[in-house]
């Protein structure tokens, strides 16, 4: 509740908004003690008194009754009826929401087809024909207004609801004997009701003007009951003579209204879920860049030369450091396989090489990423852009969410390819399917104009590394491409990767947790734990002998198929949060080897030959693994 | 000694397409008939890949969809009406994304509460002893109780799944995928948890996985599905190691396994068959190298070998 208030004070006009309606609320509560003359008693021989006169601070109407007066007591009424009109709409609307959406089938169709139904009338029409039905009267107007906004509320909880109650955890409740009705109240509701407060706070300005307009008409409070609607169209006779009658409550209306407004836009955003981890942002097109060491010098290893990177995320003055200086390298048609758990900062090593982490709260504090010999950590976005896609190309996981889900594959394609060089509409379309070809793609011209709903997994991720070809990059950075998969389809997948990085001598830096893809693809493994590479060297030689205790025991603990069934070997613990990463090892307090001198300070990564480890107290000497 | 868990016949089709008085115009079959018994004890691992059906069957088992033909029954008992708060009792779930199976909005404790008030309608004091005994034997502390879900790890929080599943005293669990969110290292200590709770409560359990490796490692008999039908069950030690139909062993082949070199185990590029307009004869015909003509005309039956597996196949390879 309170990192609500703070979110919402950190809107200034949300701020102002909600100050102004605390006044006006207070001031509508105290009218009745306050010393004010009797709102409905009439005073011909006084009337049109202007504003600031003697016993009439806002002058007085058409029949003499002190406007100041009127204007409180019709501001209290004029609340009430809106507050309990958006209350009333909101139950019903939320209830008629919440049951179509929970039950779905024909019960939500029949509901839905009448909520329709009200929605086809101008909500003004609506309104006048059930006061019409009724007749005039405040309360008849507060039914109207309220029956009009009920399918605003219905629409939009049925939404929601419909998304809540294919969760698991409505399923798991149905097994825990929970009963229909007792679900959606324990279940259900309290995850809606958010999005029942965000859809009152915009709407009930409205419904407050919705009543004085039908007050307005006459079809509201009757005389001598004042309410503000009902002010204004008394006053509308007198509008040229005496505009003092009519401006007095229009300016209260416009002050409701633009109070409720501007505070309604602050609960919403402050109450929107992207909100929660501060401001709402868009993230920067690059990473920003604020390296506070020296830069390293090029060494020339590799086509791809990452070099001491630290990248960090900056959240609420915390800092969590993802990537705490990681130096690899990659030479063109070599497969490098990085592997870790989540949160080893594995997949943020390899956005950071074309400053694809989002920024905030990215940072990069420090290192340097070198494509052939050129730094890429700070360089101009411009640069970055022009190479992103044409010299270093991603392959994400979740094909589903790269692609776009409304433009066919083969304009995705094309447009990938002209954002590079110009193109015609004849030759893009003759290499996109060339290039659905080369990812082995059955039918390569029929399935260009396909839609990636239209396609299985394991196609689309097929078109995903169409797409990353399709500028001939060198580096193809693949993060996690097959997890998604199933077993049979990640087969395929990993061949093809196989065949192109060698018929075309591309550097591959592949991203996994699975040991056994690892060992199929890749020539050299780098292990990270915690931001940083404990252990690094060719695939075989790590496979067979590792020499970091956590990469030993990481493979202990991934069943072998054909070993039978068996106790696994677990490692205790979790990985330690990268916010307060302890001194020494980061793998220490889960390992089975500490000694005293591994909590004491920095460890380097200690090379001999191909092979590096990080630990003091290696399983197998790394001299001795090396040869 | 009757058996945990017996299915007969057990399917599921979908109406698709509805015209507009809600007849439907096609059905999709999910599931086709499926005859199995689990024993009691027993760790029963059922494989498949996305849209082979098993999650439709699992959810047909716990009572969360009826299902269109067939009985289940539990421990001799018959379930035939599609009630979970009836089947609760007997047989739960636990589900594949732990976080998401919790209600953010509730404590841990309410959560727990709820099949012991619900299904056993335990009191205060009852209740409180038994949260205790559960959470003593999955590893959590008490402390926990009173946190909301979101203050978990993905394996802290699959933990809490199965004290839930637990607490409801049910005798069979079904885990669906229960470790595939999780990191490798904490997979392994949720699996040797699921090992241990077996053994001290006596429990049966379906494991369903896309990880041949974590399922072979776990079960006593493995179960494949393809497209909807069972079409290899055997002992876990003899079905990805000599594999009778040719789906498991592409199954086996594709699997990445340390020291295999990398090759396409299928040369053709296949994809599933149409849901809405399946073969005739065997689903896997179109992508098996021993297909013959009977194959593509006539549905094989589950069909028992020497080596104690059962295959859907007129051509097995053992």
């Amino acid at each position: 509740m309170m990192a609500f208030l703070r979110l919402l004070a950190r809107n200034r006009l949300a701020l102002a908004g909600g100050i102004v309606m605390a006044a006006v609320v207070l001031l509508a509560l105290v009218t009745p003690l306050l010393p004010l003359a009797d709102p409905d008693v009439t005073d011909t021989a006084n009337r049109f008194k202007p504003t600031f006169s003697e016993g009439a601070l806002l002058g007085t109407d058409h029949l003499g009754r002190d406007l100041l007066s009127r204007l409180l007591w019709g501001t209290r009424l004029s609340l009430a009826v809106g507050f309990a009109a958006a209350i009333t709409a909101a139950t019903i609307g939320a209830a008629i929401g919440i049951v179509a959406g929970y039950f779905g089938g024909r019960i939500d169709n029949v509901i839905m087809r009448g909520v329709d139904m009200l929605m086809a009338f101008p909500y003004i029409l609506l309104a006048l024909a059930i006061v019409a039905a009724l007749g005039p009267g405040l309360m008849n107007a507060l039914i109207a207004v309220a029956a009009v906004n009920v399918p605003f509320f219905a629409r939009n909880i049925r939404g929601i609801t419909v998304g809540i109650a294919h969760k698991e955890f409505v399923d798991a409740a149905r097994l825990s004997g929970l009963s229909d009705l007792r679900i959606i109240t324990t279940e259900i509701l309290p995850n809606v009701v958010p999005v029942i407060v965000i859809a009152m706070s915009t709407t009930i300005g409205w419904m407050i003007l919705e009543t004085a307009g039908l007050s307005f008409l006459g079809l509201g409070s009757q005389p001598p009951q004042a309410d503000l609607g009902s002010m204004l169209g008394e006053a509308r006779s007198a509008l040229i003579t005496n505009p003092h009658t009519s401006v007095v409550p229009g300016v209260m209306i416009l002050v409701i209204v633009m109070a409720i407004n501007l505070l309604g836009d602050g609960v919403r955003d402050a109450l929107d879920p992207r909100l929660k981890s501060g401001a709402l942002s868009r993230p920067r097109a690059a990473t920003t860049v604020k390296r506070d060491g020296p830069v390293p010098a090029a060494t020339g290893a590799g086509l791809l030369e990452v070099q001491d990177l630290r990248t960090e995320f900056h959240v609420k003055g915390r800092s969590y450091r993802a990537v705490g200086g990681v130096t690899l390298n990659v030479k063109p048609g070599e497969c490098l396989g990085i592997i870790g758990e989540s949160g080893s900062g594995k997949s943020v090593t390899a956005l950071s090489v074309m400053g694809l982490v989002a920024s905030p709260p990215g940072v990069i504090t420090g290192g340097a990423v070198r494509y052939d010999g050129e730094d890429l950590i700070g360089a101009p976005y411009a640069r970055l852009r022009e190479m992103r896609g044409r010299n270093v190309a991603y392959i994400f996981q979740d094909p589903l969410a790269t692609l776009h889900p409304l433009t066919r594959v083969g304009d995705q394609l094309i447009e990938a390819i002209r954002v590079h060089r110009p193109i015609g509409a004849k030759e893009g379309r003759a290499k996109a399917i060339d290039l659905l070809d080369a990812v082995r793609i059955p039918n390569a011209a029929r399935r260009i104009d396909d839609y990636p709903h239209e396609m299985s997994g394991g196609m689309r991720q097929r078109v995903g590394i169409a797409m990353a070809l399709a500028n001939d990059p060198d580096i193809i950075i693949a993060d996690e491409p097959t997890t998604a998969l199933d077993v049979t389809v990640q087969a395929q997948i990993l061949a093809l990767l196989d065949d192109l990085r060698r018929s075309r001598g591309l550097a591959i830096v592949f991203i996994t947790h699975d040991f056994g893809v690892v060992a199929q693809l890749c020539d050299r493994v780098a292990v990270m734990y915690a931001g940083r590479i404990v252990e690094e060297g060719p695939t075989a030689a790590i496979l067979d002998t590792p020499t970091h205790p956590y990469t030993a025991r990481l493979m202990a603990c991934v069943p072998e198929l054909g070993a039978g069934k068996r106790r696994l070997e677990a490692i205790p613990g979790l990985p330690p949060v990268v916010d307060r990463l302890p001194v020494g090892c980061a793998f220490a307090d889960r390992c089975d080897r500490t000694q005293p001198d591994c909590r004491a300070g920095e460890i380097d990564l200690a090379r001999h030959g191909a092979r590096a480890v990080r630990c003091l107290h290696p399983v197998t000497p790394l001299r001795e693994a090396a040869e | 000694m009757t058996a945990a868990l017996t299915l007969t016949d057990l399917s599921k089709t979908f109406p698709v397409g509805r015209t507009l008085f809600g007849r439907s115009t096609a059905s999709v079959k999910a599931v086709h008939p499926i005859t199995l018994t689990v024993e009691r004890n027993e760790t029963l691992g059922i494989v498949g890949e996305s849209g082979c059906g098993k999650s439709t069957l699992a959810r047909m088992l716990v009572g969360l969809l009826e299902p269109t033909t067939g009985t289940i029954e539990i421990e001799g008992a018959a379930l035939d009406n599609a009630d979970p708060a009836v089947f609760g009792k007997r047989i739960q779930y636990v589900f594949q994304d732990p976080i998401s199976s919790l209600n953010p909005r509730k404590t841990i404790r309410q959560i727990m509460e709820a099949p012991l008030k619900r299904l056993h309608g335990l009191g205060r004091a009852q209740r409180a002893e038994r949260i205790s005994e559960i959470f003593a034997s999955v590893n959590l502390r008490e402390e926990f109780l009173d946190r909301y879900p979101h203050e978990f790890s993905g394996g802290q929080a699959q933990r809490i799944g199965i004290a839930r599943a637990l607490a409801a005293n049910a005798r069979i669990l079904i885990l669906d995928e229960p470790v595939s969110a999780l990191d490798v290292s904490v997979q392994a200590q949720v699996l040797n948890l699921l090992a241990d709770l077996k053994a001290e409560f006596d429990l049966t359990y379906l494991f369903i996985s896309h990880d041949l490796a974590v399922v072979e490692a776990v079960s006593d008999r493995i179960a494949v599905l393809y497209f909807g039908s069972m079409v290899e069950l055997g002992p876990a030690e003899e079905v990805f190691r000599a594999p009778r139909h040719p789906y498991t062993k592409l199954l086996a082949d594709s699997a990445p396994v340390v020291g295999r070199a990398l090759k396409a185990p299928e040369g053709r590029e296949t994809e599933l068959p149409d849901p809405l307009n399946p073969p005739p004869g065997c689903a896997f015909a179109a992508r098996c190298p021993r297909a013959s003509e009977r194959c593509r005309a006539e549905i094989p039956g589950l069909t028992e070998g020497a080596g104690g597996s059962a295959a859907a196949c007129f051509h097995p390879l053992a």
